[in-house]
Order: C-alpha cells, then structure tokens, then sequence
C-alpha cells in the first residue's frame, strides 16, 4: 500500500495533536507529593535547626533559658512544636493553598489526636515504618485533598525529656530518634 | 379614563416620593427606622453608622467577618485566641465546622437580634461547647457530670480570653493569701524625665507658644493659674500647643476654643486610641460612615446621673481641661455620670478607703484603689528610652468577661482564688467588694487535685 501526501497529511496532524498533547505533562509542574515533600523539607528543615540549635543548646546545654508552653508568662522560649504551630497558623491566614498539622497518637493536647481515617492510618504507618512517608487522597468537607504524612522524631534530648515528664503526655517512655507523631500535610486537588 | 389617570399618578407621586424620603433618611444621620432590631449593648453607640459593619449593600459572611476583625482582631491576637479562625480554617476541622462555623464571627455573635442574645453578646444557646468537646470528661474526670452550659461560667472557661484560667496558670497561684502582703499597683511616672515623657518629647509640640497673639487671649488669671500648677506647664506645653494645633497641610495654625481629643493624641496618642475603642469614645472614631456626636450619658444603656444628662464625653469632660486632675478623673469624674449600685457603693467600699488613704498621704502611691485602678488599668508599655507605666482608656479591655480583670487588675494586690470567686459573684460586685464571696469556683480545688497525682517516672532521655 503506497502512503500518498493526502493519506500522510491526517496521520502528520494526528501525530502532532498527540505531541502536543504530551507535552503538557512534560511542564506542568510538580505533582502533589513533590510538593508536599519540597514543602514538608523546609518545614522538617526548620524544626530541627530551632530545636537543637536555639532550644536545645539554650535550654539543655548551656542551662541560659527555658523554653516554656507559656513562654510569654515565662520569659521563655518557645516550645518547638509551638514554633511550628504558629508557623502553620500563619500560613492559614495567607493562603488555602496547603495546610499542615503537628499531630500525634500520644499528644500532650488531646485536640492534637488523629481524627481522620487518613491521619489514624497515616500517622500509624510512619511509627511502624521508619524513614517512609505515607500519602494518600481523602475528602474533607466536600473537598479533595492530597494528604502526605511525615515522622516527627525526637531530635534532640529536650524533645523527649518534655514530652516525658509533661503531666498531659499519654506516654513517657520516648527516647531520641523515636517517633514522636507526624507532620500531616494536605494540598486541594481537583 | 381619568380615572386610571389619577390613580397611575397618585401611585408615580407615591413611589418617588417613599423613595426620596426613604433615600433622604439613608443619607441623613438618623437612620433609626431602618435598624431592624436592638443592637448589642456593645454596638448600640454607633448603630446608625451602619457601614461600619455592613461595608458593601451586597456584602456576605466574608465582609462582615472582615469588618469584625477591623474591630476586634487586635484585641483577639493580644488576647492569645484560644479559638482563632485558623484553627477552623484547617480542613481536619471541616466536621467541626458543620456542626458549628465558628470560621465567622457571627456564628456566634449575631447583631439586631435581641431576642436571642445573651451576655457577651453570644447569640447561641449557651451549651455551645459540647459540639467539639463532649469527651472532656474522659481527660479530666472532675469534669464528669457537669452541664455543658456551665463551661463559660465565671472563673471556668472562655472561648477567646483564658489567660487568667488556664491550669498551669491557676496551678501557680494556688494557696494565694486573699490580701497580698504589699497591695499595689504600678504607678505612672508623670514626671518630665519619665521614660513616656522622653517619647512624647519627639511630637510636635510647638514649645516657643508663649508669643504675645497667644498670651494675649489667656486673659483669664484663674485659667493662667490652674495650668501654672500642671504637670504640662512644668513640661513646657502652653496654650499653643493644645488651642492652635496645626492641621495637615496647614502652615497658619487656627485658634480653637475648645480643643477636643485630637489636640490631646498630639502627645497621649496613646491614651486616646484607647479612648476612641472604648466606651467613652468610640463615636468619635475616624472612619464611621456619617459623622456622629460625642458620647452622651442619656444616651447609655446604664444608669446614669439625671442631672449628667447633657454631658458630652471627650477627654476634658474627666480630665478638667486646664486642670487635668488625674486623681479628678479617677473618681469624682465617674460617679458624676455613673449612677448604678456598684458606682453608688464604691464610697463605702475598703477599696475607697484605701483611695482615700492615697490622696492623704498615709497610703504609699499605687496603693489606693480609684474607679480608674480598675476600670483604666496600668498597664507597662516597652520604649525605646524605657519601660513606661501608661492607663489604658478603653475599658472594654478589661470588663467582659470580668475575668478579663483578674490579671491586669486584681492580681496586683489579691490572691487568684478571692479574686475568681469575687468576680463571680453578682452581689459582691454590687456592693463593690464590701461583702466575701459566698460562691466559691472549684477549678483551684480541681488544679490541686491533679497537681497531687504523682507524677510519671522519667526514664534516660537518651
């Protein structure tokens, strides 16, 4: 069978609509877990560095200030994960474009226990498998969501020594690198 | 024929003329007929100047949120929230939200709707609470029991404001002495080399006032003599200063008879943004739609003095222009308006006594106890030259919840647990704490309790 221009012609254009359809997935930019993961980084980044680098040495080290649940009363610091709390509440008011969460299966402050199906299993999932993330989509009044969770481990002494001794803590056996809880990240898709 | 015509013409004469009179009242600054039902107590004061709430005639829930945080936000952010709008924002919340959208503020606090509104304003039954924390019993057993209606009583829980409520707080003035051994509270510095004098010296203040085309109308010797023994004429502000402020843009100062309060904010910016937020002052804040007149008592909702009527509240009105006693405006300045039992009390109550101690002399400064101590609390600001002690003039700051009180005010000089049970009960505010507390709030007893229970054992942190 010969292959003649005017037969050429629809299959050159069928080819170049189906280039051109591929090519969008070549920029269309990050998926959802890229970036969750891009942004859970610098969180995890920052977490720690305040932790061992302001807290830690400040507190436990050099014994120069506390830091305190109520650091105002106090004249104390910060606690860290009150540190990424207000992070998280500020980026609450500046965009709906992700949301993140400090959560736990052992919190101090019981509003701060999973809720969701995805962030019971979730936040399950990262205490029993060390160094994996765990990813999953769940709707959510109405909305969907692309909800990542991360380990929140114990990086420094002054991690477990509050969490153990905390009167509100379920459990008080914590000890560096364990999990503590998760860092639950949700992003709306369509 | 002619018939249809008069009537097709009485109705066109009808509908111009309703709208014109209805646009004309829109315009106008009595728009009474168009509130549709009693504001607030805390609203009441600038009901007719409806944009304030109602920014946009096709506004939804976002913009009246967004005129509530214009308000209100600050004092929220300051108050530490307890419920700030992003912990309702989050989507894990999104079922809490359904059951009660507390995203928006009038969720909770509806306006013209005076047959369901409570105290603070809440518009909801009071039981409120139960909708997210109906397992609380579960985390404290000693809550087992209680009625959901009860969480926000006086001396429990608030929905914004716990800062004087929360455990480990209330666990660090457990066993407090109802009278501490040195009552007191911090004293303004009102002398020129104060700290909050230093920061006020940088305003514009013209100093060289005292030029013959202005002494030459402070004719009246007894004006002259009552500024000579003012703390501002030790400071060097003259008549100038206060009667010929300059306007934006102005380059020739006008004389003005009676200064009003934006004369004052030149140096006591302070003082007057409290003033303008709070109750004696808020009709004259910038930015309301129609221009509304100063704050009157006949026109508050508490009783007032019949023969104060026709007052009308600025900062002379306490502070005495030319005078500006401070211990004037503190509590003769008060009960000349104010004229409800705990104000007719006051003068019989330790507090007075103790005021009274002040002003003689046999009472260390601080000691005494003025309308002024407890309603324009002292609080410590942080300066670039110092730390400096200033009144906070809105009084809304401090006065509902009344809990509101007990750091900025009780605290100074009684233990937290005289002052929980004080302020939750009715009777001894009415006699302005002449009488004891006959209600006692057990959340001290509870926050012992626990603070009893041992302790977990703490194993290596590494």
């Amino acid at each position: 069978m010969r292959l003649t221009y005017a037969k050429a012609t629809p299959l050159l254009v069928l080819a170049a609509f189906l280039a051109s359809c591929d090519k969008p997935k070549e920029t269309a930019g990050i998926t959802p877990q890229q970036m969750a993961d891009a942004l859970h980084a610098v969180m995890d980044s920052d977490r720690t560095i305040y932790t061992r680098l302001v807290v830690n040495r400040l507190q436990n080290e050099e014994k120069i200030i506390k830091a305190s649940e109520h650091w105002k009363d106090d004249k104390a610091l910060p606690l860290p994960a009150q540190m990424f709390r207000y992070g998280s509440e500020m980026v609450g008011k500046k965009t709906e474009a992700f949301s993140y969460q400090l959560l736990s299966m052992w919190p101090v402050n019981k509003q701060n226990a999973p809720r969701t199906d995805v962030e019971k299993t979730g936040l399950k999932f990262v205490a029993d498998n060390k160094g994996k993330n765990y990813y999953a989509d769940e709707t959510l009044g109405g909305k969907k969501y692309f909800t990542a969770v991360y380990a929140d481990t114990a990086v420094a002494p002054a991690c477990v020594g509050c969490h153990n001794a905390h009167k509100d803590s379920p459990r008080h056996d914590f000890k560096l690198g364990d999990v503590m809880g998760g860092v639950v990240l949700r992003i709306p898709v369509q | 024929m002619q018939r249809k015509t008069i009537i097709w013409a009485c109705w066109i004469t009808a509908v111009i003329g309703l709208s014109g009179y209805f646009s004309w009242i829109l315009v106008s600054r009595d728009r009474t007929l168009f509130l549709i039902g009693r504001t607030t107590d805390g609203h009441h004061q600038i009901e007719l100047a409806c944009e304030v709430c109602h920014t946009s005639p096709f506004g939804g829930r976002e913009l009246l949120q967004n005129a509530c945080v214009k308000c209100h936000g600050d004092d929220l952010a300051r108050e530490n929230d307890s419920h700030p709008r992003t912990k309702f924002t989050d989507p894990r919340n999104a079922d809490r939200v359904a059951a009660l959208d507390a995203r928006y503020c009038v969720t909770c606090h509806q306006e013209h709707r005076p047959g369901i509104t409570l105290a603070m304003g809440l518009t909801l039954p009071g039981d409120y609470c139960f909708k997210c924390h109906q397992t609380i019993f579960k985390d404290r057993p000693s809550h087992k029991g209680l009625a959901f209606d009860t969480c926000a009583s006086a001396g429990c829980h608030n929905f914004h404001d716990n800062r004087a409520l929360y455990e480990d707080f209330l666990a660090k003035h457990l066993h407090e002495l109802p009278l501490k051994a040195v009552p007191q509270v911090a004293v303004i510095d009102r002398s020129p080399t104060s700290a909050a004098w230093v920061q006020r010296a940088s305003m514009a203040l013209d100093r060289t006032s005292l030029r013959p085309e202005i002494t030459a109308r402070a004719t009246n010797p007894a004006i002259v003599k009552e500024w000579e023994a003012t703390l501002h004429a030790k400071a060097g502000v003259s008549c100038a200063d206060c009667h010929m402020p300059k306007a934006k843009g102005q380059t020739v100062a006008q004389w003005i008879d009676k200064p009003g309060h934006e004369a004052c904010a030149t140096c006591h910016a302070n003082e007057n943004a409290g003033f303008l937020a709070g109750r004696h002052g808020m009709r004259l804040a910038s930015g309301l739609s129609v221009p509304l007149t100063p704050m009157s008592p006949a026109m508050a909702r508490l009783p007032m003095r019949a023969d104060a009527h026709d007052k009308t509240l600025g900062c002379n009105s306490c502070h005495a222009a030319h005078r500006f006693d401070v211990r004037h405006a503190a509590v003769e300045a008060c009960m000349g308006c104010h004229n409800d039992a705990h104000t007719r009390n006051y003068l019989q109550s330790a507090h007075a006594a103790a005021w009274d101690g002040e002003i003689a002399g046999t009472r260390p400064p601080g000691a005494g106890v003025s309308c002024a101590t407890c309603h324009m609390p002292r609080e410590i600001h942080h300066g670039e030259k110092g730390d400096f002690v200033l009144a906070q003039h809105n009084q809304n700051m401090n006065l509902r919840p009344n809990e509101k009180m007990i750091r900025s005010v009780c605290l100074n000089c009684h233990g937290l647990g005289l002052a929980i049970d004080a302020l939750a009960d009715p009777e001894v505010i009415r006699s302005n704490f002449s009488k004891l507390p006959t209600h006692h709030i057990p959340s001290l007893d509870w926050v012992e309790r626990r603070q009893r229970t041992p302790k977990p054992s703490v194993p290596s942190t590494q």
